[in-house]
């Protein structure tokens, strides 16, 4: 940062980047780093001991007595890949349609000619202040009919109010002249969110998207309230069922005989479901980390 | 006279907007059917509610389930320890994304700070069931590897209760918090350092200012709004605690420390159909949360600063 400055008057020569004093920081930092990394070294390694050397307490950042019996009978359990499948279709289909309801609520209210538009940015803005409570929406859920189907996960959060003030505030950033310039040219509304608008805020909606998958892909508290069916349960959900035990993996799915049952592997398998529910962000992650840091400037910035 | 003819210029405007009008009409039903009927719901906290009468027929008792649920042991309990435990992530955790921000913005290697920042901001994409799992996994008493290790080094003779023990899982609980928003805290601290002007740097350092005299003479002070702004709105989210978080660390050996409101309302509502109790406590936890926020943004606003909002 102080390297690039223009300095006219005095000259600096170029730093090293590895100076003492840089190579302490970067060390410091380095620490914090490992925070985050070891705990993933550590659960793999579990995932792939066996379970004696797991109880033994033997098991750091390396597999010991190295097996991937876990994983095998993770992968024979259909229900398990069934519930990726699953949760992604369900990851999907909420954000296509949070997308749209965000973009529909947001562009006319950057329109300053709306009639109304104070009332409806207020109707919008109320409910990040107050919101019923988990009870009244279980009831309304519930009242709609909704309970024990998919649709409870996807409908009651379809707008993300945060999110959509940001869509609010990247359509408002945008030249107001383009609009002038289209109706000129006998557009509508529509006509010009779609094909001026939409075009000029791919990034942005690149951003929302991902915020609304990453959220409903981590969601859990709403499938614990209304689901109960397994076939509907999204992986938040099964993981929490492995890991506090209520459900076992289908051992019997790969062990044919009685006596090696989810017991013998259960640390490991559930270290494996860790791994398995953890694996799809990490496939993401790199590539979609910038737009989620774009997407919190512009949050905190406008709004 | 006037009147009638703004009012005839009012409906013609609105006329014309009508494309406008239905796109919005979409989003602003759902906004009414699931974020405001709920509103509405909260009613049921007044009432003696029953499934089959209905939010509509059911009985006003005033505020009876509020006596009773005050008179619980659960819920001074639950209040404490939503409060406590969001005032130790507070303490603990407000200050260091904004230390790590200040140390990632000295790093000279460009690779070495982007390679930290990738890997510091993952556990802000994980879901609290992942982080609780690898929790759970990692402070066990004996396999898990903290303690084995501890105590293969002979650092401990016994092993620490991370997670048995109801203090211990507070600051584990806190600990892990702090973790999990380490990184992705730095973000809006590292674009707010970016927005100090770089002269101010040059100055500092004509005059002799070294390193650390530059942090803290221009670094802080440039990124002060920020602090202060986020500060106030961390406060303001004081009654507001997570579901998962909490549900996926606790047991049943710290229940008297992990037990919160949203556990608290989950357990007496959604597991015991007590659903007019519940919502007493999740309305009772709304209006104090209403309270914090909006004084919080009054406060940010009066500063001179721009809340978020």
């Amino acid at each position: 940062m102080t390297t690039a400055t223009y300095q006219p008057e005095i000259k600096i020569k170029k730093k090293s980047n590895w100076t003492v004093s840089q190579i302490i920081l970067v060390a410091v930092i380095f620490v914090f780093v490992l925070t985050c990394v070891m705990p993933f070294l550590n659960v793999i390694a579990i995932s792939l001991s066996s379970k004696s050397a797991i109880l033994r307490g033997d098991v750091s950042f390396w597999p010991v007595e190295f097996e991937t019996k876990a994983y095998e009978i993770l992968f024979a359990d259909k229900s398990m890949v069934n519930c990726l499948f699953y949760t992604v279709q369900l990851t999907v289909i909420y954000t296509a349609l949070a997308m749209v309801m965000t973009i529909l609520m947001a562009y006319p209210l950057t329109k300053k000619r709306l009639v109304g538009r104070k009332f409806f940015s207020f109707l919008a803005l109320f409910t990040m202040y107050f919101s019923g409570g988990t009870i009244p929406i279980y009831l309304n859920v519930k009242d709609f009919g909704l309970l024990d189907s998919m649709w409870s996960l996807i409908i009651p959060g379809l707008v993300s109010t945060y999110n959509m003030i940001i869509m609010k505030s990247f359509f408002a950033s945008l030249p107001q002249e383009l609009e002038e310039a289209a109706t000129i040219d006998g557009a509508n509304d529509f006509q010009i969110l779609l094909q001026v608008f939409l075009p000029l805020s791919l990034a942005s909606i690149a951003t929302l998207t991902l915020f609304y998958a990453v959220g409903k892909w981590n969601s859990f508290a709403d499938a614990k309230y209304y689901i109960q069916t397994k076939a509907l349960q999204p992986l938040q959900l099964r993981l929490y069922n492995i890991i506090k035990g209520s459900t076992a993996v289908d051992v019997t799915a790969i062990e044919g005989n009685a006596n090696s049952n989810a017991q013998n592997v259960s640390e490991s398998i559930e270290a494996a479901t860790i791994i398995f529910a953890t694996l799809p962000i990490l496939v993401v992650y790199p590539f979609v980390q910038r737009y989620f840091v774009s997407g919190v400037t512009i949050g905190a910035v406008k709004g | 006279m006037s009147t009638i003819k703004l009012l005839g210029k009012t409906l013609r405007r609105m006329a014309r907007d009508w494309r406008l009008y239905l796109m919005l009409m979409i989003p602003v039903v759902w906004y009414l059917l699931f974020c405001y009927k709920p509103m509405i719901g909260v009613m049921i906290a007044f009432q003696k509610y029953s499934l089959v009468k209905g939010m509509w027929g059911s009985k006003f008792v005033g505020l009876d389930n509020f006596e009773f649920v005050m008179k619980l042991r659960d819920f001074p309990l639950a209040l404490r320890n939503t409060l406590w435990l969001n005032l130790m992530g507070l303490v603990m955790g407000f200050p260091v994304p904004i230390i790590l921000a200040i140390m990632l913005n000295e790093i000279r290697s460009k690779s070495v700070k982007r390679v930290s920042q990738t890997l510091l901001y993952l556990p802000h994409f994980l879901s609290w069931i992942i982080i609780g799992g690898m929790v759970l996994k990692i402070f066990a008493p004996t396999t898990g590897v903290v303690n084995a290790t501890l105590l293969k080094w002979g650092l401990i003779d016994k092993n620490i209760p991370f997670l048995t023990d109801g203090p211990t899982w507070q600051l584990t609980y806190t600990l892990v918090g702090v973790w999990q928003n380490m990184g992705w805290g730095t973000i809006l601290y590292l674009s707010a350092i970016t927005g100090i002007n770089m002269e101010l740097f040059e100055a500092a350092r004509i005059d002799g200012a070294n390193k650390m005299q530059q942090i803290w003479h221009v670094t802080l002070p440039g990124i002060r709004s920020t602090i202060v702004v986020l500060l106030i709105l961390n406060i303001g989210q004081m009654m507001n605690i997570s579901f998962d978080r909490p549900y996926i660390m606790g047991n049943t050996l710290v229940q008297d420390y992990c037990d919160v409101l949203s556990t608290f309302v989950y357990r007496t509502g959604i597991t015991n159909h007590k659903f007019d109790r519940a919502t007493a406590i999740g309305l009772f936890q709304s209006v104090v949360g209403l309270i914090l926020i909006s004084g919080a943004n009054f406060i940010t606003n009066k500063l001179g600063e721009d809340g978020i909002w």
